[in-house]
């Protein structure tokens, strides 16, 4: 592996081969169409000459003497025995015809002028590229075209015009290749260095093909199939009818045939060698095989999604991954991943054999490729790859010496880097410790499918095996899940409890006391160990518990989600309740103290103990909703009729005024615009009013626990099903479109009223009217579609952002640079700071002063 | 009557920055004059400073994280 650099490449420059370079780098002349001999050898002088490379095993290159896949391959030539042109050069040559004179070759450009010009094209060369300058050659010879006469010889010039695909006509008579050919032989250096061919000894003759180079047989492999018998790639095939017509092409020549034949022969060698080039030439039919399947060429071989760039250099495939369905598991560590047995056998981890770990390795050869844990190659020191089955495992046992490379299976705390795509932040890869565990999916704790964006709807995932020593700990250190846990977009934590975890914390904390027993049970089955802080007494309170987790240092002052306050005292949990405001992700700042001040292990494994905190409570506790939960006692139904019935009849007296003409015009609005914004505020007014009546007067039920720790669902939702649904809107108006004058066949034309205009007033326990439901279907339709186009929309707008800015980076001096060095920002974001060295993008200078200093609170 | 741009409240303070602190800046990031953002020397808020290409413009501009902030542009001919 490790080779001595002899040359090191300095600069590529991109150029056209002169017929002379072609033969010289030849190693085989190309004669005869045939490809095999009666025996099945390459003929010599055939397409599939030894000379070119080898693709068969066992043989030797004859050129270079090495075996199949050592020889890269050779090229050939045949020597045409008229000139074509190349099709993929057709617009080049048709400029330089254009723009030079028939009879001297120098370009119809008066030498007076020539000067003013070349500094105008080297400007745009420069600025806009080789093609803008090409453009603008044009524009300026056709200035001069139209004078029709050679300024520095005086001849007449005719008109040229390009028949597509490939052949081209002075005044309606048509110029061979060789006529062409013999045109580009008279133009100058010096001017063709004004059209911006730059290469040295270039000569633009070389655009016409006279000598064809044959490319390698290692680069169109013929294919043995199971019959015994050979399939020629398609580039062999394309070749063989170019070397066949031109056969054909030389015997007609020397037989002094008929020029009518010449020419057609002539035609049918350029069609084939243009096909040769590019198959999906517009005007001509592409070349087909015998079942009409068309060829695939050199051209397709390198475009479109299937091409060589964007399939095999931009999508290049990568060993030691894996993909499969995601699923959760509350019950393993924030930072594992939990891979299949299964795969955990076909993932490998080299690892090298030494004096102390000889005999833990053996133990995996021992195994064997088919036993978990086991290994399933081993390296030896000359780089010799070696599977262990049944058969070797015996002699591989026996030669084990330090410094082979055992490639052991997956096994429990591996790392390996776990992805999701759109991979749109550095959170969207981080490293995982592996812990195999039975089943077929991926195992991941749910807390960390926010930074993701995971869901488990049949979403899947990556997962990527370092194989170096140094990969690994670049994962680890850069990359691991903790490391990851603050966002550098706002400062707060991306990863925290979610769904069960909060209700459970939240039902722990605001109602919850257990004996010392259950107590105890309960903390050890969330990995806490220590109980030295419990106190004696027999019965304990979730308060209590809670505290247990937290390190008894630990000051914390803040808000719940409900406004009351949240108070920690040296690891003492006083007051407040614990949901999604301080335990939730994206929100509160608890978890962001914890990490400031214990770091990055600590709060993963806080976090995790918290979670599995929550989530046992609830599954001791027992949790389950049921339609009984949204029940509302009779009074407050009724009052919440009372109240919707008044909305409306205000509303109705609202429309009636306006009929009336009394209504009186906001300012800035007409009239009808007036009405409709008093319409909507009485109507807002009664639905926040019996949406508060509602979650005042519900049960204290498990929807409304959840609504209230934040962990699924919100007021509004609690209101819709108890109370009711409210007024649906289309683009901020009430739905007022649909029929002639009306919103559906059931009310009159212009019917104004809350009711003809969307306003659902029952809600979903009790049921919709018919009309109310179809109301709720068009909102609900438009809502749909809206987030069926919008988030194409907005991904690509991202994509575009994040394309657009992905090499800025924070220099030394604070500044934000591109990649040349160029300032963006002379102070990252303004202000310079570190956002997830903050807290939600502010900096508590109070805090630090106090932390520095010292002090009283 | 035109309307005076520097006037409006979206318009930060634009100055022209004497050739020493020119220096300044450039040693400070260590910079040549083509790393700066650019302004087109027709650009409505600096056509009262008397500035010719080449020259560079500091903004004084109010930041709703960091108060006031600096940035330096260099005058370019359209």
């Amino acid at each position: 592996m490790n080779q001595q650099v002899h040359k090191k490449v300095e600069s590529i420059s991109f150029g056209i081969f002169s017929p002379k370079q072609i033969t010289e780098a030849s190693t085989a002349k190309v004669v005869t169409p045939e490809l095999y001999d009666k025996e099945g050898y390459p003929v010599d002088g055939g397409l599939m000459d030894l000379r070119l490379g080898v693709i068969d095993p066992g043989l030797r290159c004859k050129t270079c003497g090495q075996k199949l896949k050592e020889c890269p391959g050779h090229f050939g030539f045949i020597d045409l025995a008229r000139p074509v042109v190349h099709i993929k050069f057709v617009r080049q040559i048709l400029d330089l015809l254009k723009s030079s004179c028939k009879s001297c070759g120098r370009i119809i450009i008066p030498d007076e002028s020539m000067k003013r010009y070349v500094a105008i094209l080297d400007k745009i060369g420069e600025e806009e590229g080789f093609e803008a300058r090409r453009r603008k050659i044009k524009e300026i010879v056709r200035k001069y075209k139209l004078k029709e006469k050679c300024p520095h010889c005086g001849t007449k010039q005719d008109k040229i015009k390009l028949e597509k695909p490939y052949n081209f006509y002075e005044n309606d008579i048509r110029l061979s290749p060789i006529e062409v050919r013999a045109r580009l032989e008279k133009l100058s250096d010096e001017d063709l260095r004004i059209f911006g061919f730059k290469q040295k000894d270039f000569r633009p003759e070389w655009l016409i093909i006279t000598v064809m180079q044959i490319p390698p047989v290692t680069m169109r492999p013929s294919i043995t199939l199971e019959s015994g018998e050979r399939s020629e790639d398609d580039l062999t095939h394309k070749l063989g009818d170019i070397v066949r017509i031109n056969q054909r092409l030389f015997e007609n020549i020397n037989a002094g045939a008929p020029e009518v034949i010449i020419e057609d022969l002539w035609d049918l060698l350029q069609y084939h060698i243009t096909t040769f080039f590019d198959n999906a030439v517009a005007q001509l039919p592409p070349a087909r095989h015998r079942g009409g399947q068309v060829l695939k060429t050199l051209s397709s071989r390198i475009s479109s999604k299937e091409g060589r760039i964007r399939h095999n250099l931009a999508g290049k495939r990568t060993d030691f991954s894996a993909r499969t369905v995601i699923s959760p598991d509350p019950l393993i560590e924030l930072n594992e991943v939990g891979v299949p047995t299964k795969m955990a056998m076909h993932l490998t981890v080299p690892e090298r054999v030494s004096e102390w770990n000889k005999e833990y390795l053996k133990n995996y050869v021992k195994n064997g490729p088919k036993k978990y844990p086991g290994a399933n190659y081993i390296i030896t020191p000359d780089g010799k790859r070696k599977a262990i089955t049944v058969e070797t495992q015996e002699e591989i046992l026996e030669s084990l010496e330090n410094g082979f490379i055992i490639e052991r299976h997956l096994i429990d705390g591996d790392v390996a880097l776990f992805n999701r795509q759109p991979s749109l932040h550095r959170m969207s890869m981080m490293c995982h410790k592996v812990k195999v565990l039975p089943g077929k999916t991926f195992r991941l704790n749910p807390a960390v499918c926010n930074p993701y964006n995971a869901d488990f709807d049949g979403d899947e995932m990556n997962l990527h095996i370092p194989q170096t020593e140094e990969a690994r700990a670049e994962a680890k250190i850069l990359m691991l899940v903790e490391t990851q846990i603050i966002s550098p977009r706002y400062g707060l934590s991306v990863v925290g409890c979610i769904q069960d975890a909060i209700t459970g914390n939240y039902l722990l904390t605001k109602e919850l006391v257990l004996s010392r027993n259950e107590a105890v049970d309960l903390l050890y089955a969330c990995g806490q160990t220590d109980l030295s802080d419990l106190s004696n007494k027999d019965k304990i309170d979730g308060l209590e518990v809670f505290s247990i987790l937290l390190p008894n240092d630990f000051n914390f002052i803040g808000k719940d989600k409900s406004g009351n306050d949240v108070k920690i005292v040296d690891g003492k949990l006083k007051c407040g309740y614990m949901d999604k405001a301080n335990l939730g992700q994206e929100s509160g700042l608890m978890l962001r103290n914890i990490y400031e001040k214990y770091g990055p292990s600590y709060t993963a494994d806080l976090l995790g103990k918290i979670s599995k905190l929550g989530v046992t409570v609830l599954a001791r506790r027992g949790f389950s909703i049921g339609l009984s939960d949204i029940d509302l006692p009779k009074e407050a139904k009724e009052e919440i009729i009372n109240v919707i019935d008044k909305a409306e009849q205000d509303a109705l007296r609202l429309i009636d005024t306006y009929y009336a003409g009394n209504l009186e015009a906001l300012p800035g609005r007409t009239i009808m615009e007036t009405l409709e914004v008093r319409i909507l505020e009485v109507l807002n007014r009664s639905r926040n009013k019996s949406g508060d009546i509602a979650m005042k007067k519900v049960q204290n039920s498990a929807a409304v626990t959840m609504a209230r720790c934040g962990s699924r669902g919100n007021p509004l939702q609690i209101a819709q099903m108890t109370a009711i649904v409210g007024q649906q809107a289309l683009r901020g108006q009430r739905i007022s479109r649909g029929f002639s004058g009306r919103t559906l066949t059931y009310f009159k034309r212009e019917d104004l009223s809350p009711k003809a205009r969307g306003f659902i007033r029952n809600n979903y326990k009790s049921g919709m009217k018919p009309h109310e439901f179809f109301f709720g279907a068009m909102t609900g339709r438009d809502a749909l579609m809206d987030t069926a186009l919008r988030t194409p929309k907005s991904g690509y707008l991202y994509r575009r952002l994040s394309n657009a800015m992905q090499d800025l980076k924070v220099d030394y001096d604070g500044s934000v640079r591109d990649a040349s060095g160029r300032i963006v920002q002379f102070s990252y974001g303004e202000d310079g700071l570190d956002v997830s060295k903050t807290k939600n993008g502010e900096l508590d200078v109070q805090k630090i002063v106090h932390e520095v200093v010292g002090g009283k609170n | 009557m035109t309307l005076n741009v520097l006037q409006h409240q979206f318009v930060p303070k634009h100055s022209k920055v004497s050739d020493s602190d020119k220096e300044k800046l450039f040693a400070t990031h260590t910079i040549e004059s083509k790393h700066l953002p650019k302004i087109l020397i027709t650009d409505p808020a600096i056509s009262s400073l008397g500035i010719k290409a080449g020259d560079v413009i500091k903004i004084e501009r109010t930041s709703r994280t960091a108060g006031t902030t600096e940035y330096y542009r260099l005058v370019v001919e359209g």
